[in-house]
């Protein structure tokens, strides 16, 4: 299918999302929407699946204009999508999730499961996607419930696959076999539209590269033509550090000292195993791992926020095992949550509540039980000023600041007293270039000022480029802890449960994580 | 009642000083302007009264065209309609007028008595009763209202103020008739003891929430029937019994365990009134200044957020029911020692439940609340005028009543009647909000 879209242009009031947007793909080709967050990719890719209407321009499928009024339309027109989130019902296999809405019957409406699976057998050799019909959904790691999706796109015979940020929650393996997978959907002839924000990614698999910026198209070029400091170039409109600057770690004392601490998840299943870690001031730890193998429980087990099953973590001494929030904050705890939105912020409140949530009632914002509104103001214009909030006022809400700026606003918030352990949970996701080496720039000011910092990421490049060491994290357990140096591939097999002192087992094969120790599989 | 005119929403009671918190404390969901600047703020707040407005006048239209599709004489008229249109409109116009004209001279005052009085200057209590009446029926409303606004903000849903408040009231009673002290002692004690009565009540199902997650509308709407039939029982037991009696009826309180009278024994209006308004700038501090209310706002708002920054979620649960439970139990002894002196089964009539209308009326904000709760009690005491001087039932004043929450809490209904651009949150979703925890 030969996709044009020529001038798309969608308003939200004064906001242009989309501004004369220009994008070709070609038949069989993989095509790269490459952008920051709020650059107006979604918005792209919602007007296109026929979810939001366009105020202007056109869409063309071989030369034809079309309009889609649902994605009911788009998909008669051969368009799929493959969401972030999955839309899969968990415990149905994967054959009844594939035709759900589309089932084939027979006479009398009975649904026809061996023609089903059948479609799904004939598709799954032709693209490599070595799906079993039958498996349950909940029970596959999720880098194959991704390719159920896919499945799914391709039994409506989509002729135009669009994948939205679809690496966001696989390990480098999974990864690359995604990419095969992509690879051998465009040798047979059907294009793929690639929404990420990931470099390293575009480069490997793209044929061609379409950035935007602000809602614009910035450029079109191809993967040989440009490097990734040129993309970024063109994301951020200025050239980017991609590097964290910093110089080497001066590890004093001991601050957090944890040892055999288990921890279970909501559904009383063993989340962490057992682990001992320890972070010494001054130094960054950085943990990687694929999402759901215990991260979350360990930093919210350290924050206070979960209880402890076994074990104890220690700051300085003290026992913060199985005690409350406010005990770990009191204690010199910075906690800045993996979800900003759910845990870090109350997104109706004003920048300046947001700056003092955790120390509202302690002077000098507060006496006696009453606030001092006063020194709130003064406190958050001081921040604003400091960590380059870019907030009209602080009397906006949160909320509607952008995804950087009120990331910076937990950081302020959680550096703005005094801390001896900084505990951070996926501290850049989603953000621009900018507010990441902004992000970056902080937590290493931090390290060198003597705090013992725990990083918690799932993006390999900022676990490589912020940590002094590197633990990872897999099934609840720390598989080893390793130099930064010791390399992307190793590391990516340790995230991926191989044990990589002995390297006899084969790399791409090796079976992804079975969704998580903790969090239910399926997003 | 209605609340036109530039003080929007009335924040204005407690000045917004420099670093004031956004006044609509209780609407944790309303999307803050885009720019900042009291003028911006000032017009979103300015829409919420203009809904309002629009809200309440839409009530009355409908209000209207149902007093003319029930009245015998109007539709006589109309059938007429083609040989008397005039007529016909005219008895229709007269009949909407005449109804709305007794339930403001009802509710407020009466303009005939009004100008008797001066020239004369006789007559005064006369032009008094319809306002004291009001404010004597609105001081409950204020009182349980602010008490369910309170938890309605923080997230916690207390359908219980019908049983607080009743709890209130037995606290108060019998603080009042077993013990004997001078007016000075004794009624701050009646006073303390309606209020500790209702945080006991409200603090139960807290309690309950917080140790064990039992989710507080339920077992707030079951405390409902507790203390319901505990005051039956009690009612016809000694020592709450009035003696000699074999009816349901309890002790009388002295003088000393009485609130005074405003204006003079004529006048039912009294210091509960007084003490209502206390509890509205009072509220309204809370709200806004106090880190308690901080706490508060930031748990209704978003409980994650406010449990990571270190905010015992528990605490704020059990807090938030006990202080709602002791503004109803406020409201409760209001009753008795304002205007009752005595308690009888079924005391406290319908006021917890109307209490939520109430809160939803003033969109949990403790000045909605109160002008709610003066707008709840005036269609009261002048429907009861309406049917009174025109006979028109008393139940279209209630349906009027019903309709005008209906509106209020439905800003987005009212919206799209008058085309008028989305700019406030919806009453719905602070609400819906609270029935998932």
């Amino acid at each position: 299918m030969r996709l044009e879209l020529r001038g798309v242009t969608k308003r939200y009031g004064s906001l242009v999302a989309n501004d004369h947007v220009d994008l070709t793909v070609e038949p069989g080709e993989i095509h790269c929407l490459l952008g920051e967050n709020g650059a107006g990719k979604s918005t792209l890719m919602n007007v296109l699946f026929g979810m939001v209407r366009s105020d202007e321009g056109e869409i063309r499928i071989d030369g034809e204009p079309v309009r889609f009024a649902d994605p009911g339309e788009a998909v008669a027109h051969g368009i799929g999508m493959v969401h972030q989130h999955f839309m899969l019902v968990p415990v149905f296999t994967v054959a009844e999730n594939v035709v759900l809405g589309f089932e084939p019957t027979r006479p009398l409406g009975f649904l026809d499961r061996r023609r089903a699976r059948a479609d799904i057998r004939r598709l799954s050799e032709q693209f490599g996607l070595a799906v079993e019909p039958d498996a349950v959904v909940e029970d596959l790691p999720v880098g194959v419930q991704q390719r159920v999706e896919i499945l799914k796109a391709l039994q409506r015979d989509a002729r135009l696959l669009i994948l939205d940020e679809p690496t966001a929650v696989l390990t480098p393996q999974e990864s690359e076999a995604l990419f095969a997978i992509v690879r051998s959907l465009a040798a047979a002839g059907r294009s793929v539209l690639f929404i990420t924000h990931k470099l390293k990614e575009v480069l490997s698999v793209a044929d061609r590269i379409t950035v935007m910026r602000l809602g614009r198209v910035v450029g079109t070029t191809t993967a040989a033509e440009s490097g990734e400091s040129e993309l970024a170039t063109m994301m951020v409109g200025r050239e980017v550090e991609l590097v964290v600057h910093k110089g080497p770690a001066h590890p004093g004392a001991a601050v957090l000292e944890i040892s055999g601490l288990t921890v279970a998840d909501e559904r009383g299943l063993v989340a962490v195993d057992g682990v001992d870690l320890t972070v010494r001031a001054g130094e960054i730890l950085a943990v990687a791992g694929v999402q759901g193998n215990g991260q979350t429980e360990l930093a919210e087990a350290i924050t206070g926020l979960r209880a402890v099953v076994s074990g104890s973590i220690r700051l300085d001494g003290q026992e913060l095992a199985g005690r409350s929030p406010d005990v770990a904050i009191a204690a010199g705890v910075a906690n800045v949550p993996e979800d900003r939105q759910v845990d870090g912020l109350v997104l109706a409140m004003t920048v300046e509540d947001n700056l003092v949530l955790d120390i509202f009632d302690r002077a000098p914002f507060a006496r006696h039980g009453a606030r001092d509104l006063a020194a709130v103001r003064a406190n958050a214009e001081a921040r604003l000023v400091d960590f380059d909030i870019r907030a009209p006022s602080p009397v906006v809400s949160v909320g509607s600041l952008s995804g950087g700026n009120q990331q910076k606003v937990v950081v302020a918030r959680e550096l703005s007293r005094p801390v001896k352990l900084l505990v951070a949970s996926q501290p850049t996701r989603g953000l621009d270039v900018g507010s990441i080496e902004y992000v970056h720039r902080r937590i290493v000011e931090e390290r060198d000022r003597g705090v013992a910092v725990l990083i918690i990421s799932s993006e390999l490049d900022e676990v490589l480029a912020l940590g002094d060491r590197v633990a990872v994290m897999y099934r609840g357990r720390i598989t080893g802890v390793v130099d930064p140096g010791a390399g992307r591939d190793r590391i990516g097999l340790m995230m991926a449960g191989v044990d990589a002192t002995d390297g006899d087992r084969p790399g791409p094969e090796a079976p992804g994580p079975p969704a998580v120790a903790g969090d239910g599989g399926a997003p | 009642m209605t609340p036109e005119g530039p003080d929007p929403g009335g924040g204005h009671l407690v000045p917004p000083g420099p670093g004031a918190d956004r006044p609509d404390g209780a609407l944790v969901l309303a999307p803050a302007p885009p720019r900042a600047g009291s003028r911006l703020r000032w017009i979103v707040e300015a829409n919420v009264v203009v809904v309002t407005a629009l809200a309440i006048v839409s009530s009355l239209v409908l209000g209207g065209v149902l007093i003319i599709a029930t009245s015998p004489t109007v539709l006589h008229a109309l059938a007429h309609i083609g040989s008397h249109p005039g007529r016909a409109l005219g008895v229709a116009g007269s009949t909407v007028g005449d109804a709305y004209a007794a339930i403001f001279t009802g509710a407020i005052v009466s303009p005939t008595a009004l100008g008797h009085a001066i020239t004369t200057g006789h007559g005064w209590t006369g032009v008094l009763t319809p306002i004291s009446e009001t404010l004597v029926s609105a001081t409950p409303l204020v009182l349980a209202g602010l008490g369910v606004a309170i938890g309605f903000g923080t997230g916690v849903f207390n359908i219980g103020a019908q049983g607080q408040l009743i709890a209130g009231a037995l606290a108060a009673l019998y603080v009042g008739f077993a013990v004997h002290l001078p007016i000075g002692i004794h009624l701050p004690l009646v006073v303390l003891a309606g209020a500790l009565g209702g945080a006991v009540a409200g603090f139960i199902p807290g309690y309950l929430k917080a140790r064990t997650g039992a989710h507080e509308v339920i077992s707030t709407i079951m405390l409902n029937y507790v203390f319901l039939n505990l005051l039956n029982e009690l009612l016809t037991t000694q020592p709450f019994q009035q003696p000699g009696q074999s009816n349901a009826i309890s002790r009388t309180i002295p003088t000393t365990a009485r609130l005074p009278h405003l204006f003079g024994s004529g006048l039912r209006a009294n210091l509960g009134f007084v003490i209502a308004v206390v509890c509205v700038l009072g509220a309204s501090w809370f709200t806004r200044r106090s880190t308690a209310g901080f706490a508060f706002r930031v748990i209704g708002s978003n409980p994650k957020a406010g449990r990571t920054a270190g905010i015992d979620v528990r605490k704020v649960t059990t807090a938030v029911l006990a202080l709602s439970g002791a503004l109803a139990g406020l409201a409760g002894m209001a009753t008795l020692s304002g205007t009752d002196f005595f308690l009888s089964s079924g005391y406290g009539g319908n006021i917890g439940f109307d209490a939520i209308t109430v809160a939803l009326l003033g969109r949990n904000r403790p000045v909605g609340v109160f002008l709610g709760a003066l707008l709840f009690a005036a269609l009261d005491t002048g429907g009861r005028n309406m049917q009174a001087a025109t006979g028109i039932p008393l139940d279209l004043a209630f349906v009027i009543q019903a309709i005008i929450v209906f509106f209020v809490a439905t800003p987005s209904l009212v919206r799209e009647i008058y085309r008028l651009r989305e700019s406030g949150a919806s009453i719905g979703q602070v609400l819906s909000k609270g029935w998932g925890g």
